[in-house]
């Protein structure tokens, strides 16, 4: 069987998991163990008047309790946004400090103003209970709308009224004048909900610190252990960076959430130092809910003109965007360059102007979760195509196709230049597998069980392969964001790649795998994917923003560019050929169309013991790259949702669920699928089932698997997968990425849908069944 | 402190514990068998179910203690020599993603197929859904976790029920 591109590998790393042999973060013990528990603010609000840790660091086994004093005291800086964001009169955002472990005021319910660090996990957990913490309590805010009204409670000095910046992009004249001339202005208020990413490991961190040798180890649960490598040593001096190696191991899912440094690590790491002990802590579900960054929360108001045909002529919308206590580490991006960018959907639109404001909140600090931005973006323009279709009287099918780019490259308005795409393609390939020209008959024969069946599509574009260096640099991003990729050829011929992406169940040990096994022409068996551990991996920017098959994936091929290259050289040099004769296959090295040929072992081997070189070429054989990507890719395609609604109660199955996705080249159609459906599901979540939801004092209300409804398997559909691809003409494999693109394109489909059901469109997410029973209540 | 015994995985373990230490616990760090998972503290997620007399039961709800002289299998000790058909399944049908969620997958659904075989009843796509309403994965939308169990399902039915 072909373990090549395009191949139904079954994954390399699954006996490991199946097995319980996978080796995750709180599954590593080292010597000399301790234990860490935080102190954490029960307000959202309130001035820290004192800390009395007498009574826990009196008890047996209690090791030392540490504040923020303490931490600021050693030095240790505050956490920082790696984006800056300026406002549209140019000033500078305003970012208010963060110390990992609060010094005067705690800003939400869940911030750290100490750590203890005791014996076993358990005393830790008691010891922090004992801590005395003299809190003044202050007025707070969670909703973002109110943070910006008149009067609010400040939650940073510098950033007065709340807001961190006001970002606007595109043109407010041309599109105010091309909607004042506009046929007919489709108008809707959104709000995108607020979202908890729930890998289902928990965050966890072990640090360990080697006083001989002057030198820190952290196993944490990171998408991006080089990164945080940088970040906890360039930005918050907690070692330099040969003082300091970052393990991920095994990591139980991202969706974002573990992108960012948080204050765990940094105050384990300092700990560890302060205590000369390995230090531990482990988040619990509860203590996930009130620290990983949240998502979304955005409130929308979007006006679309089109004129008497049905083209659109101008888009403008209004954003507010919550982003939570403190700027986490790409806050400031997700609203902005990952969301504003994408207002042009699939669609060609002359004239866009979108304004966004930022602002704090006393509520947990929101950033990327899966998509971040994009299904924001994705949300607001399938929202408004499907209403202006209902509005206009035609089809949304149509309309959709009406105003689909046809030509690449495509510039929009807002700074993306679209690449390649058959968005049509995509569209007529989801109508067909969903059978749309029957949904007549079944909307028909739903309606004699007493049920209300809709339909509802959703065409998204995205942009992954995140990101030209250059490009984000001058939009504010403090780092570049290539892939680095070295290329190990051993003397026995056997391959170890090693990548600065990070796999937390994409499957890179696999998928990465099969690009080397095809190029080589050798067993995927002598192929291993070496990642997450700044120790081993040169340097890398991680996974995120499914940027892993287009960014890290294209490193891995220019280093096998120069591996060929170089074996090529030496299988002349000792077969006597010219280069451009040699090929290579079936694990050998040979000059074409004659009997001359070297193992591919031999030519390993030949490079390691150096006896018969060509003169001047050095030993060995592995190479290194780092990739740039020239542009964004940009996934595109369609989804199309059928549901049914019992009117009596609300209560909304979804009873199909249709995609066709343009990734560009596929690489294993069994881990895309399996990236969509993951996708898909967290879509549906966020459509129908999830939301944190905050009360005016700034309390979470609902912090555990009994309040968040997590989906569940009875919760969601089969799904019908399907791909109608381009190729991406950017990068050397043609492809585009698929790790997003479910939870981008999902939601809108939903809502759609359920809104066709209903007959009325005036239903926020999560459309749960009293959402649903409202709504069709409310249209009576 | 109690002395709790019990057999674990085959073999005949014997430990002082605390008397609050949870069976997760107690396999996680006094044995050090970590493919049993914590991923909520609400018995809400499954990632912690292992078998004792085997039946699925969520190791982060059941005091250690509780359990003296009981038959514990874990994850670890599921496969007898060969993976057993459950693991094959999940890995042929793409049933894993990050692979935290897996054990208390599959030592839920090993369970939940030998329940359906030893009272003859069929398990459809619907009841292996509305069985697994105590596992939460995150990863994988469950689409191919039904499918691998469906499969696992037709399998040890063949096999007489293993
Ligand atoms: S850890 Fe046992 S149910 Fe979540
Ligand atoms: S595979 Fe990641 S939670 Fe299920």
């Amino acid at each position: 069987m072909s373990t090549g591109i395009g191949a139904r590998v079954t994954r390399k790393e699954d006996k490991r998991f199946i097995t319980g042999k996978g080796k995750y973060t709180d599954d590593v013990r080292t010597e000399n163990q301790a234990y860490a528990a935080f102190v954490r603010s029960p307000h959202a609000h309130a001035n820290v008047k004192g800390i009395d840790a007498s009574a826990a660091v009196a008890m047996d086994g209690v090791i030392d309790v540490l504040n923020g004093q303490q931490l600021t005291g050693d030095g240790i800086g505050n956490i920082i946004c790696g984006w800056a964001i300026s406002s549209k009169d140019g000033s500078p955002m305003n970012m208010g400090a963060w110390s990992a472990l609060a010094t005067d005021k705690v800003r939400y319910v869940g911030d750290a103003v100490a750590i203890v660090i005791a014996e076993t996990q358990a005393l830790a957990r008691i010891a922090a209970e004992m801590v005395e913490v003299d809190y003044e309590e202050l007025p707070a805010v969670a909703a973002s709308d109110k943070a910006l009204a008149d009067g609010a409670p400040q939650v940073h000095e510098n950033a007065p009224g709340n807001l961190i910046y006001d970002f606007e992009i595109g043109e407010a004249d041309a599109t105010d004048a091309a909607l004042a001339g506009a046929a007919h202005v489709t108008e809707l208020s959104l709000t995108n909900n607020r979202l908890s990413p729930n890998a289902m490991e928990p965050r966890s961190a072990v640090a360990t610190f080697d006083e001989a040798e002057d030198h820190y180890t952290l196993y944490t649960t990171s998408q991006n252990p080089h990164l945080a490598r940088l970040v906890l040593s360039a930005f918050y001096q907690v070692a330099p960076e040969h003082k300091l190696r970052v393990i991920a191991p095994d990591v139980g899912g991202g969706f974002g959430s573990k992108i960012f440094i948080y204050p765990e690590e940094i105050a384990c790491l300092w700990a560890s130092m302060k205590t000369n002990r390995s230090v531990k802590w482990t988040s619990d579900r509860s203590e996930a809910f009130i620290t990983d960054a949240h998502g979304r929360d955005h409130i929308s108001t979007a006006k679309m003109g089109f004129d008497a045909n049905g083209k659109i002529v101008g888009l403008k919308v209004d954003t507010i965007a919550n982003l939570g206590a403190y700027m986490s580490l790409f806050s400031s991006a997700v609203p902005t360059y990952l969301y504003a960018t994408l207002l042009s959907g699939q669609y060609d639109i002359s004239n866009i102007h979108c304004n966004v404001r930022t602002v704090y909140t006393n509520t947990v600090p929101v950033d990327a979760y899966r998509g971040a931005g994009r299904p924001e973006a994705c949300f607001v323009m399938e929202r408004m195509m499907e209403t202006a279709a209902r509005e206009m009287g035609m089809d949304p099918a149509e309309l959709r196709r009406a105003n689909f780019v046809q030509e690449f490259p495509h510039q929009t308005p807002v700074i993306m230049a679209y690449d390649a795409g058959d968005f049509s393609a995509n569209l007529t390939q989801a109508m067909e597998a969903a059978n749309v020209s029957g949904f007549a008959a079944r909307k028909e024969e739903a309606a004699t069980r007493g049920k209300l069946r809709g339909i509802g599509y959703s065409s998204y574009i995205e942009a992954c392969g995140i990101a030209p260096s250059a490009a984000v640099g001058s939009l504010g991003a403090g780092v570049g964001l290539w892939e680095s990729a070295e290329v190990r050829v051993n003397p026995v011929g056997t391959i170890e790649v090693l990548t600065g992406s990070h796999s937390h169940g994409q499957g890179h040990e696999t998928t990465f795998a099969q690009i080397v096994a095809e190029r080589f022409d050798l067993p995927i068996e002598n192929v291993q994917i070496v990642h997450g551990d700044t120790d081993k991996v040169q340097f890398g920017m991680g996974t995120y923003g499914s940027r892993s098959a287009a960014v890290g994936m294209s490193a891995i091929v220019k280093a096998m560019d120069k591996v060929e290259a170089k074996v090529k050289k030496i299988a002349a040099h000792v077969l006597e050929a010219s280069e451009d004769d040699i090929v290579i296959e079936g694990g050998e090295v040979k000059v074409a169309g004659t009997d001359k040929a070297m193992g591919w072992h031999e030519v390993g081997l030949s490079a390691y013991t150096a006896h018969n070189l060509p003169p001047d070429m050095e030993p060995g054989l592995k190479e290194g790259a780092f990739y740039d990507p020239a542009n964004f890719t940009f996934p595109a395609g369609t989804y199309i949702c059928e549901v049914e609604v019992d009117p009596e109660t609300g209560a909304t199955d979804v009873v199909q669920f249709t995609a066709s996705d343009d990734f560009g080249t596929i690489i294993n159609p069994m881990i895309v699928e399996g990236q969509v459906h993951g996708g898909i599901a967290q879509g549906i979540g966020q459509a129908m089932l999830e939301q944190v939801v905050y009360d005016d004092d700034g309390q979470l209300i609902n912090g555990s698997y009994m309040d968040y409804a997590m989906p569940r398997a009875a919760d969601l559909p089969d799904y019908s997968v399907h791909h109608a691809s381009t190729t991406c003409p950017n990068n050397p494999l043609g492809v585009k990425g698929c790790g997003e693109a479910g939870a981008i394109g999902s939601p809108p489909a939903v809502i759609n849908a359920i809104t066709d059901a209903i007959g009325t469109n005036n239903l926020a997410m999560p459309a749960t069944p009293q959402a649903v029973w409202n709504a069709i209540q409310a249209a009576m | 402190m109690t002395n709790v015994n019990m057999t674990v995985n085959g073999k005949a373990v014997s430990r002082d514990v605390p008397d609050e230490t949870l069976l997760s616990e107690f396999l996680r760090e006094n044995l050090r068998l970590t493919g049993t998972h914590v991923g909520c503290d609400t018995s809400q997620c499954g990632a912690c179910v292992v078998h004792v007399s085997g039946k699925a039961v969520k190791s982060c709800s059941t005091l250690a203690v509780s359990l003296d002289g009981a038959d514990v299998t874990t994850i670890e000790g599921l496969a007898d020599g060969d993976l057993h058909p459950m693991q094959k399944a999940f890995t042929e049908h793409h049933g894993l993603q990050c692979g935290f969620c897996t054990p208390g997958m599959i030592m839920t659904s090993v369970d939940m197929v030998h329940r359906y075989n030893a009272a003859g009843k069929v398990l459809t796509s619907d009841a292996i859904r509305n069985e697994l309403d105590g596992n939460i994965c995150r990863c994988t939308g469950y689409h191919n976790i039904v499918r691998a169990v469906e499969d696992a399902a037709s399998k040890m039915e063949a096999k007489g029920g293993s």
